[in-house]
This record gives C-alpha cells, structure tokens and sequence, in this order.
C-alpha cells in the first residue's frame, strides 16, 4: 500500500487516541476540580477520590499514547507541537504530576491542613490540564505563527504563551472546561449514592446552559478564526460528525432531566469524541496549520514517518488498541458499583 | 548558559529524580508479586501480611515514578525538537510501543490490584500484581532498547535529511540494549532487596515483629546476593559492548590516555585531565583492563588521546562515577552474601552491629543506580547519538533561556517537595511496621 494511506490511517488514530483521552480523562480532570464544590465533607471527598481512583492512572496513559503515536508516526509535528508549545507543556506536566500523588498522598496522613492542602491541590491541577488542553487545541485549529522552510529543515516560530490566550484560544479552554465539569458531575453522579450522587445530577443540569452556550460561541467563532469549516463545505456529508456532537449535547441534557444518568454520561462521552472529531476532522490534511502562511503546514504528508515505521506502527496499534480495550471494559465492569461512604469508612485500601 | 546546557542540565534532573522510584518499582513488584504468589500456594497468612506491607510501600514509590515518567517522553519534543525531528522515525516507534504494550497494562492493573482485593477472587487478584510488575519489567526492556538505540545506533539510514527505520528486527534485538536491559533490571531487583533488608534490620534491631522480619530479609538476602552477582556479571559483558562502540567512553570511564596493548588494570589512579595523563597510577594489575575489555590479554585499547579534544566525554565525573559505582557493587555483593549466612543462624538478631550496617547501607544501591547513568550519559557526550548526532545540535531552535530556566526551577521545586514527602511518607510507613489485623483483606471467593 502506499505511504499516504498510513498516513491517512495515522491521521484518524491520532485523533482517536486524543478523542479517547479526553472522554476518559475527562471525567477524572472534571471531578477533580468539582470536587471543591461537590463534597461537604472529609468523607464525600474521599468518596469522590475513589470513584475515580481505580481508573484515573490507565486514563492518563491515553495521553502518553497519544504523544508516543505523533512521536512514532509524525515526529516533525510532534517536535514542532511540543517545542512551540512549551511553557504551556511545562504548566501542563506540572498540573498532572501534582494531580497524580495528589490522590496517593491525600490520604497518607491524619491532619486537616495536610488534607486541605491536597484537596486544593487536586483542585488547582485538575483544572488546568482541562484549561491549557483547550488553550492549545485552539491555537491548533486557529494555526500557530509559524513559518516552516522544509528545504533547509528549519523552523522559526514567534509566539509566546501570552500569545496563545488569544480570544478564540480561550472560548475553546473554556469550552473544554465545561465539557468535563458537565461529563465529571454526570460520572459522580452515577458512581456515588445518596444525596452526594444527586447534588451532582443536579450541578450537571445546571451547568449544562453554560456549556451550550460556550459550545455555540466556538461553532460561531470558528468561522472566521479558522479554517475548520472549510473541510466540511467541500465534503458536506462530514457535516454529520458536528450533527452528533450537538445532537449528543443536547440528549445529555434530555436524559439528565429524566434522571437517566448513565445516559446521560455515554452521551456526554458521545459529545467529547464527537467535538474532537470535528476539530480533527476539519483540520485534515493538516496537523497543525501556520497561521502566517499556508506552504508552511505541518501536514500528514510532509511531516510523517517512513513507510516502514508507519507499517510496524500500524501492525502494532491493530493488535494492542483492542487489547487494551477488552482489558479495560472488564476492569470497568470489575468497579462497576457505586462508591458509598461506608466503603471508603471500612475499606483499609480506599485513598 | 546556554539553552543547550540548561536543557542537559533539566533531562539530567528530570531523569535522575524519575530514576530515584524506578528501580524500587522493578525491583518491588516482582518482589510483591512473589510474596502473594506464596501467600496464595501455602495460605501461610504472614505471606498476606508481607504482601501488604511491601506493597504498600511500592505504592507510595510507584505513584512518583509513574508521574515522573510523563515529564521524559515530553521533554524530547519540548527541549530536544531537533533530536525527535531527525530520529523520531526510528526512536519514536518504541515509545508508543512502551505504551501500548506496557505501560497501559501497568496502570490499569495496578489500580485493580490496588482495589481489587475484595473484588475479585484471590486467584484473579495474584494475576493482576503479576500482570503489572511483567509489564513494568517489559516497559523497562522497550525504553532501555529505545536508550540503547542512542548509544550504539543500528537499523538505520539517513535519508530525506534525517534517520529512517530500515530493520527494526536490529533494533529489537540490540545487543548493546539487551544486556543494558538485564543490568539494569537486576541492579532493580538488588536495590528493592536492600531496601527490604534495610527495613526489616531496622525493625529487628528493635525486636519488633522478628519472624515476620527474620523472613523477609532472608529472602531479600538471597535476591540481593544472586541479582548484585547478575549485576557484576552483565556489567562486564556491558563493558565489552562499550569498549568496542564506544571507545571514548571506555577511555573516559578507565581514564586511558594512551593506545596501548595489553593494558593493565591500575586500581588507584588519579586523572589530570589538562596534561592529559594519570598523576597517580599504582597497585597495577598487568593486562586486566585488556582482558575485561575484549577477553584477551593483548587487546588493544583506544586511549583518548587518539580522538579530538572535543569528542571527548568530561573524563573526571565519568571516570570517578564508573569507579564509586564498581565499588559499591562490591559492597553489596559482600554484604548481601554475609546476610544470606548471618540470617540462617538462630542468633541472627543478637547480630546488632550488622543489623546497623544493613539498615545503613540503603543508599548504597541508590548511589550506585545513579552514577550508573552518568556513566552512560555523560561518557556518551558530546553525542546525543553516538557518532550520528551531537547534543548540541539536537536543542529546540525555538525555546528560549528564560523559559528553560523557568522550567528548571520549577522542576526543582515541585520535585524537591515531592521527592521530600515522599521520603517521610516511605520512613513514616516503613517504621510503622506491617498491619497485625488482615482478616479484612481477605479475597472473596469464588468470582473470576
């Protein structure tokens, strides 16, 4: 086969890697930072920590595969993402490390102001991965200032963080924060019991209006701040890639109401997949465009691995991706249950 | 300084601080793993106990070495774009393989068996510890055959201005990574069982728990002993690889200046790197060093005078860590043996002053797994692949001084904090001593 059809394969597992980080992910990143809000007390915060706690660690891993992958299959984009991204990456890191001994420290200690530090601790590092996330897939679909000379293999780049909390950089980091506030709530209120599980149904409910209306401003703002709708003019059956995101949206909200919470969580993971999809999909060829000009883009095409590197890739990816999936369903089937505070009174395990 | 040093200076930190959890991780798992694997065989419940109170203390070291672990794989891209740009064809495919493969498996069930215990039956629960410690073992062979792939190139060409996959069965099967993989490893498993060892002297020495620390350093005796000799062993086939690929780093870690043949093995020497010759140089003995690195008292090594001044490693701190590394091995070698003696005696505990050494000898391994890598990474300098690519051209053209120093304070900082919790958090759990109730802990039967 040829090279581009690789590249074509690498371009949608890149985007589901991503995809399927943020719906796994998600979840944990948006209990976190509710966390503040959503628990009164010691109890319901440990509570919320362990609904989360046997699965957070295998979410995270979801983003390293997604880096190894732009790494394996598009280094030069990886190298120019990672570089240009910098002093958001380094923020970003910091959030997740400290999230990560967060949930195993926490509870290593007697003592409220040990325990306090760590819930703002968890707070603070769950809301910004979500924050910076959206930030920097914004400035993505946006075009970073960029000017690419593939001649010479030379890169010049002038932004800075600063620059990258552009206006439509921000609409998309708050949209990525609501998405996971409403997908969090939705999962708390499904893996906890009692008054717990319904003050989170109720938050997701509330939080739902915020959402759609930041939604509506991305949609609307991506019009003249990028190139994202170009693919879909060309192509108009994608068009049904945006309609199940916002389809999604709004059953989230119809079974939220009802009190269907398991459906309304799938939907929200629905709405996650289906947002990234769109970005994704409008983006292609390009993985990340130059906002200066358009020979510049980094593409599938010019910035991928050999062919041989992709093939092996490929091979792996269509063994392991399934693997890991069926492991991870039983394992999700294993913690089905609902987390109650006298599981993690008496249980000597619990975080 | 320049982006360049400041960046050698956060991966060095960055990975060495990451190196501080990860061979207690190795080494701990398959250790947890063995322990229940007794428990569950014999239904001996001190087994349970032991299984509980080690793990718990791999739990705490594993949470910094999996956080820690993310700040790696970024930092290629983020300080070292020019390096992932032209290898990334070739060194990116094990990194996503390490996640697939590995380091998906890990995680998962880690947390399984972190809070599975009265989920799943004990069977399917001793599956779980064995599952995650193989793939923590696994994870370490791809990464090692990922950092062998920078040491001694292969399957490679360069094209297309950068280097380009042409066999990646070469890769794979580097021997160079295979046998950095073994040492490694080992050196892990040695680490985790002087820790043990440490631990329960501690505990002994205050007469608590004497059985359960009696065994449990019998048994991290006899793993320590037989790993540190593993260690020795694959050391000096490792030692063989580098001598011939990597002549200036050999020349560097035995402070050669000249090319000679037959060359012997000096035991006290003192480099004077500006005049370019060893100050002192006694207790030689003739024709070691030649035999050591090719197995043949004749071979000819390659002094570091036959190469440019600035294709040279610093030859101090690569020199001076090789040989603090070597010794410590020794010791431990020494030690661990005296442990497998002492702790079959009756008397055992009434062996105070050993008891002592062994609870002071804890940071032996520690030191000994870090002057391991600036051995290998600072003797590889000035290249960052070794004879493709130098250091100073694998830099990120658009990142600034100011931002990596930010960062690097940053990492300091956070790294100094947790690195500073963690180690109570290890002590405090340590002292505290094994659970005398696990009557809660027990699996359910009967779910698969």
């Amino acid at each position: 086969m040829d090279i581009s059809v690789f590249q074509i394969i690498w371009f949608v597992l890149w985007g589901v890697l991503w995809a399927v980080y943020f719906m796994l992910d998600g979840f944990v990143l948006g209990t976190g930072f509710l966390a503040g809000i959503l628990a009164k007390n010691d109890t319901e915060k440990r509570v919320l920590i362990n609904s989360v706690g046997p699965v957070w660690d295998g979410n995270e891993v979801w983003l390293i595969t997604a880096g190894g992958a732009t790494f394996a299959a598009f280094p030069t984009t990886y190298a120019l993402m990672f570089s240009n991204l910098y002093s958001a990456l380094i923020l970003l890191l910091f959030a997740l490390i400290v999230r990560g001994v967060s949930f195993e420290f926490r509870g290593k200690l007697e003592g409220s102001t040990w325990k306090k530090s760590w819930d703002v601790a968890i707070i603070i590092s769950s809301f910004l991965p979500a924050l910076l996330f959206g930030v920097a897939f914004g400035n993505i679909f946006k075009g970073i200032p960029m000017k690419n000379d593939f001649a010479a293999v030379n890169f010049s780049y002038d932004g800075t963080l600063i620059g990258l909390l552009n206006p439509y950089g921000l609409v998309t980091g708050i949209l990525f924060v609501l998405l996971f506030a409403v997908h969090g709530a939705l999962y708390v209120a499904i893996k906890t019991s009692d008054e717990l599980s319904q003050r989170a149904g109720v938050l997701a409910n509330k939080l739902w209006f915020p959402l759609l209306v930041v939604a509506v401003a991305f949609l609307g703002y991506s019009y003249p701040a990028t190139k994202l709708y170009a693919n879909f003019l060309n192509a108009p059956i994608l068009v049904i890639i945006p309609l199940i995101a916002v389809a999604s949206l709004l059953l989230v909200k119809l079974f939220a109401l009802k009190g269907a919470m398991h459906k309304a969580f799938l939907f929200s993971c629905l709405t996650i997949v289906f947002v990234v999809f769109t970005g994704v999909t409008g983006l292609f060829p390009n993985l990340i465009p130059s906002s200066l000009d358009p020979a510049s883009n980094l593409t599938i095409f010019n910035s991928s691995s050999s062919l041989l590197t992709l093939q092996i890739m490929t091979v792996v990816a269509l063994i392991m991706v399934p693997t890991v999936i069926c492991y991870k369903i039983w394992v999700y089937r294993i913690f089905r249950a609902p987390v109650r505070a006298e599981d993690v009174l008496t249980d000597p395990h619990a975080y | 300084m320049s982006v360049v040093t400041l960046s050698q200076l956060q991966f060095a930190a960055t990975g060495m601080f990451h190196w501080i959890f990860v061979p207690l991780t190795l080494g701990l798992s398959i250790m947890t793993a063995w322990m229940e694997t007794k428990y569950v065989t014999t239904g001996d419940e001190t087994w349970l106990r032991m299984t509980k109170f080690w793990g718990k203390l791999f739990l705490i070291n594993f949470a910094l070495g999996v956080v820690t672990g993310i700040t790696m794989e970024f930092q290629f891209g983020m300080n070292w774009s020019e390096y992932s740009r032209y290898v990334g064809d070739i060194f990116g495919a094990p990194l996503a393989i390490e996640a697939t493969l590995a380091f998906f498996l890990e995680s998962v069930f880690i947390g399984v068996w972190i809070f599975g215990w009265n989920k799943i039956s004990k069977k399917a629960h001793l599956v779980t510890i064995w599952l995650a410690s193989v793939a923590t073992n696994v994870s370490a062979l791809i990464i090692l055959l990922a950092n062998a792939w920078m040491q001694k190139p292969v399957g490679y060409v360069i094209r297309n201005n950068r280097a380009e996959m042409n066999d990646f069965l070469a890769v794979l099967t580097n021997d160079y990574g295979w046998i950095k993989f073994i040492h490694t490893l080992l050196s892990g498993y040695a680490l985790a069982a002087f820790v043990i060892m440490g631990v329960s002297a501690w505990h002994l020495l205050r007469k608590n728990e004497n059985d359960f620390f009696v065994r449990s350093f019998r048994m991290a005796a006899v793993w320590a002993f037989v790993a540190t000799l593993g260690v020795a062993v694959t050391g000096d086939m490792h030692a063989v690889e580098i001598a011939e690929h990597q002549p200036t780093k050999f020349a560097a870690m035995e402070s050669q200046w000249e090319t000679r043949r037959g060359v012997g093995m000096s035991l006290l020497l003192i480099p004077d790197v500006a005049r370019e010759c060893n100050n002192v140089d006694m207790f030689c003995i003739p024709n070691m060093l030649s035999i050591l690195a090719f197995h043949d008292a004749t071979g000819e090594i390659k002094g570091l005078k036959e190469f440019p001044k600035e294709l040279r490693p610093p030859v101090l701190p690569t020199f001076l860590s090789f040989r603090a590394m070597t010794g410590l091995g020794m010791f431990m070698l020494l030690t661990s043996l005296a442990g497998i003696v002492l702790s079959r005696r009756q008397k055992f505990v009434e062996y105070r002053a050993f008891l002592t050494l062994m609870v002071c000898a804890i940071p032996a391994p520690y030191l000994a797994e870090q002057l391991g890598w600036v051995v290998a990474e600072l003797g590889r300098q000035p290249w960052i692949v070794y004879g493709v690519l130098k250091t100073a051209d694998a830099v990120s053209k658009s990142i600034t001084t100011t931002q990596v120093i930010l960062s690097l304070i940053g990492f300091t900082v956070l790294y100094g904090m947790l690195g500073a919790i963690d180690i109570f958090l290890l002590v405090k759990y340590a002292k505290k001593g094994p659970d005398k109730d696990v009557s809660s802990i027990i699996n359910v039967q009967g779910r698969a």
